[in-house]
């Protein structure tokens, strides 16, 4: 296609904006993920903040044109700092009548919204529940609609590449891309290379990615060229700390940190998992990255998953399985073994919504007092969260850490949200992050009385150091040859117990030594007010909209902090100390309220909830409406 | 580089200070006492080995021996044997388990272990009972069996541990008994055969549970009976039985027979060949209350790659072809971008 002479004559109004919300929406099969992906790296390499948030149907390919079928990718893009995808959308790219119709109610009034006029057929428009068009009947005067018979002119368009007629209509993602890339005056490149390096080397498709970059650039020219826009946008770069960035997904933040951590213990790493919405990507990304001493197991089920871990850590590997509530909820007993045979292994629960199967591919914060209690007899874990999906990396490392340095299971909460959704990542530095250290035993460390002679002559597994670990002696060390099972040990030397007064020893000893990790936990920080009105307490993936609806508490002048917690079990030890610094304590969740019965219980105060379980994240606006609710009349 | 010296081991360098605990009589003891016994001859470190178990009375098997162990959940065995492999492939790994632990509740991970051929050795005591929960029907009970849990007899169809073994492609299958007074004593000889074999093997041991399923293989250890209902597998070699060794079995068509030999040549009749898998299926068919001889020794011994061999390859494979891996550079990849001051 060529470039018409007139197109570099134009001239168009350009608006600077701080920042814009964009979501794509079409049928599962109409590439919304790629594309929403694409521009978010474009305009993080362009030096945007951006926060995205996908949001796809549990059914591979549901029928095509349906409201279930409908495929979703939401990108917060700006000049400043943000930390949520955004409540409403700046501009709503619906690839059909269903994308429309699930999500034009997020449109903003006057927000721009670009359809594919061509998918907006009868039968199409009869599947979507529409009896009118809405593109006729006036319905969607609110917005400036752009209608763009987006099938035929990229049909047009890839005519003369020769390429069948179900590729080409594959390919108008990218030429809608094309079309938002030129609205928002973005580089083609980043997309271009990436185009390149997906079909023709990974998939050696050459045809194919000259297809995709052809539908991008003739759906640039088309904005371009084509009279239909009055305005471009242009979001100048943001002001981040300084350093070096990549985007990055929770999962796969997740996988570096559980490498970056059996790294820093010099350990191999076994990594054993079963396939399971939404944390199979860690089970990819670990996979590839065999060359760090990776092992990876796909087992035949979540608990083999879990019973190799402990194998593993038996053996002297950092072992780590992750999965989601149903696939933890199968782990249980594994993990009651593990805390009884003190092993340092790491269980992450991608949490997704529940109960049962649930809502496979939406996020929810719903599995804590399972992570907590959810195990039979008392069966204490460490339990700490990630808050989005940069800090799944420092999460993992130090899930890692304290399972080694504690020798027990840790239990890491991320959560559906945050695994899938990307933010840009300060890349930490390996010379920064402290090493962890992984001690084998490999001496006697007692003296049995029916020994003769001086010095040790046994091997104890449980007697404990000063943070009440277990020595870890491993199999092929000499003279160490120990036994230990999910039977009662007797304190110090293993040894299967059914002393009454030994279970009460080892009961209360199990659950000191999770308590004295608190230890390690730094001091809390609080944002904004250090004491006054309201104090909220959150955890997880609610980070980003906790933070952005307390800077604007904060800006209409309220007195009010927000605390974020990595530390669940246990909790900080200065947390009861900073509660009774504050008037009212809100905890908001995407539960019922569980991080909520823990706070009662443990510093008996009157704590408020915020609770949403509809699959989604918070708005910002529903937590300041919230929480001003709770807040003195001024 | 010196060859560091392995000790002379005994049977009692095998042993625990851990009183053992099964009902005196077990069939347990036997298999306990003969495991101790073949380690010594098979020249590996003590501290090499890990033996690993579910949750039964064979489950208790590791506190009794003076290695590594880990007595585990109920079934998951296979499961925590293979982390064990995965972590360090070097290691002597052997499952305990029994009828109820490693073909009911852990049926599944007995599936895939054996499969993925994981290279450690299985001992599945069989007694046809569950033992530790006192007396309810197994998996392997018989039809019209009467336990505490089926006061009319069982109406479960039994598994064939064998042909489930078989039929899962395990790479070593064999049968024994815990003891044998008919002079068919080949426990030992198994062991070691399994030790010996670089993959999953699968030993059904025939155990005698002798409080709530006492004498359930009577017929296979007793010496007037041993030789009648049992037959020796031998590579390369005839069935052949009985007490005074006149008969033999036979492949008619698709099918085994017994015969005899006054009157069938021993060129005739079936020689065993441990590499035929559908031969070592009609083996395992082969029981005693359709008046057939039960099969003992090895059914099925073939070669194929070990599980965590090939995935140690495949992580050698990555480091030969990207090199250690820097995690600097892990971190510091893909589209990045810098913010300067």
């Amino acid at each position: 296609m060529n470039t018409p002479a007139t197109a570099v004559d134009r001239q168009f109004a350009t608006e600077t904006l701080e920042g814009a919300v964009i979501r794509f929406c079409g049928d599962s099969g109409d590439g919304m993920q790629l594309t929403g992906g694409e521009f978010t790296t474009t305009s993080a390499v362009f030096g945007n903040d951006v926060s995205t948030f996908p949001d796809f149907p549990a059914e591979i390919r549901a029928p095509a044109g349906t409201l279930p079928g409908v495929s979703g990718f939401q990108v917060n893009f700006a000049s400043t700092d943000i930390f949520t995808p955004g409540d409403k959308v700046d501009v709503l790219v619906a690839m059909n009548p269903a994308g429309l119709k699930t999500n034009v109610a997020d449109l903003k009034g006057g927000g721009i919204l670009i359809v594919n006029e061509d998918a907006f057929n009868n039968n199409n428009l009869k599947k979507a529940g529409y009896t009118s068009n809405p593109l006729e009947d006036g319905s969607l005067d609110e917005y400036k609609l752009y209608k763009i018979p987006i099938s035929r002119l990229c049909d047009e368009s890839l005519a003369e590449t020769g390429m069948g007629s179900k590729a080409i209509g594959r390919a108008k993602n990218m030429y809608t891309l094309g079309i938002v890339y030129w609205l928002f005056d973005r580089s083609l490149e980043p997309t271009i290379q990436h185009l390149t390096n997906l079909f023709a080397k990974r998939k050696n498709q050459p045809e194919m990615a000259e297809m995709n970059i052809k539908a991008l650039k003739a759906g640039y020219y088309m904005g371009e060229t084509a009279e239909m826009f009055q305005n471009r946008y242009v979001v100048p770069k943001a002001k981040l700390a300084p350093g070096q960035y990549r985007q990055i997904s929770g999962n796969e933040a997740t996988a570096l940190g559980l490498i970056a951590g059996a790294r820093l213990a010099k350990t191999d790493l076994t990594y054993a998992g079963y396939p399971i919405t939404p944390a199979s990507d860690i089970l990819h990304f670990l996979s590839a990255y065999k060359n760090y001493h990776v092992k990876t197991l796909q087992m035949e089920d979540e608990i083999a998953a879990i019973c190799a871990t402990i194998g593993a850590a038996y053996t002297g590997d950092i072992a780590v399985t992750a999965s989601s509530g149903p696939g933890i909820a199968l782990k249980g007993e594994g993990i009651g073994l593990a805390v009884m045979t003190e092993l340092p292994v790491v269980i992450v629960n991608v949490q997704r919504g529940g109960p049962s199967t649930g809502l496979p591919t939406k996020t929810e914060q719903a599995d804590l007092l399972q992570a907590v209690y959810g195990r039979n007899g008392e069966c204490p874990v460490i339990v700490i969260a990630a808050k989005g999906p940069g800090d799944c990396f420092d999460a993992a490392v130090e899930a890692v850490r304290l399972a080694v340095k504690y020798m027990t299971p840790v239990m890491l909460l991320t959560d559906g949200y945050i695994a899938n959704g990307a933010e840009p990542w300060l890349l930490p530095h390996v010379a920064d992050l402290e090493p962890i250290a992984v001690k084998y035993a490999t001496e006697f460390n007692a003296h049995a009385d029916d020994h003769d002679g001086e010095g040790n002559n046994v091997y104890w597994p449980y007697l404990r150091n000063e943070n009440l670990a277990r020595p870890w002696a491993i199999p092929g060390t000499a003279n160490l040859e120990h036994r230990i099972g999910g039977l009662e040990k007797a304190e110090n030397t293993g040894n299967v117990s059914y002393d009454p007064a030994n279970h009460q020893r080892m009961i209360n000893l199990r659950q000191q030594k999770v308590e004295k990790s608190a230890q390690d936990i730094p001091p809390t920080e609080i944002f904004g007010a250090d004491s006054g009105d309201v104090l909220i307490i959150g955890w997880g993936g609610t980070y980003g909209a906790i933070h952005a609806a307390t800077e604007r508490l904060l800006a209409r002048e309220h007195k009010v902090g927000t605390i974020h917690l990595r530390h669940i079990n246990p909790l900080p030890p200065d947390l009861g100390a900073i509660i009774k610094r504050f008037k009212t304590i809100v905890v908001p969740e995407l539960n019922k309220g569980q991080l909520i019965r823990l706070i009662r219980e443990h510093y008996l105060v009157d704590a408020k909830g915020i609770n949403k379980v509809q699959g989604k994240p918070f708005l910002v606006a529903e937590l300041v409406a919230e929480v001003e609710s709770l807040l003195p009349r001024k | 580089m010196t060859q560091i010296e392995l000790p002379k081991y005994t049977a009692k360098d095998f042993a625990t200070d851990q009183e053992v605990r099964w009902c005196p009589g077990c069939g347990d003891y036997a298999i306990l006492a003969a495991v101790r016994k073949a380690l010594p001859d098979l020249q590996h470190r003590r501290e090499n080995y890990v033996f690993v178990s579910g949750i039964g009375c064979s489950s208790r098997f590791p506190y009794y021996m003076g290695t590594y162990g880990i007595h585990g959940i109920h079934g998951r065995a296979p499961a925590v044997a293979t982390g064990v492999k995965a972590a360090n492939p070097n290691l002597d790994v052997w499952l305990v388990t029994g009828d109820g632990d490693g073909l009911s509740i852990g049926g599944n991970h007995m599936i895939h272990m054996l499969r993925r051929n994981v290279n450690l050795k299985v001992l599945l005591f069989n007694n046809r009972i569950y033992g530790l929960t006192k007396g309810q029907y197994s998996p392997t009970s018989l039809e019209g069996h009467k336990t505490k849990s089926t006061p009319m007899g069982s109406i479960d169809h039994p598994i064939h541990p064998i042909s489930f073994a078989l039929g899962v492609e395990a790479t070593f299958v064999a049968r024994c008994t815990d003891v044998n007074k008919g002079g068919l004593n080949i426990l030992g000889d198994v062991l070691k055969a399994a030790a010996n074999h670089r993959g999953s093997a699968f030993i059904e041991i025939y155990q005698d549970c002798n409080v709530f399923n006492h004498q359930a293989f009577f017929y296979a250890t007793e010496k007037d009976t041993a030789r009648e209902t049992t037959v020796l597998l031998e590579h390369g070699k005839p069935l052949v039985f009985g007490n005074n060794r006149d008969k033999g079995i036979r492949l008619n068509s698709t099918r085994l027979e017994v015969v005899s030999l006054d009157k069938v040549k021993e060129d005739d009749l079936l020689f065993h060949d441990e590499t035929d898998p559908a031969l070592a299926f009609l083996l395992s068919r082969m029981s005693h209350q359709q008046g057939m001889p039960e099969p003992v020794g090895v059914f099925h011994r073939i070669q194929k790659p070990c599980y965590e061999e090939m995935m140690m390859a495949q992580v050698n494979k990555a480091l030969e072809q990207r090199g250690e891996g820097d995690l600097e550079k892990l971190i510091h990849s893909g589209s990045m971008w810098t913010v300067s001051e």
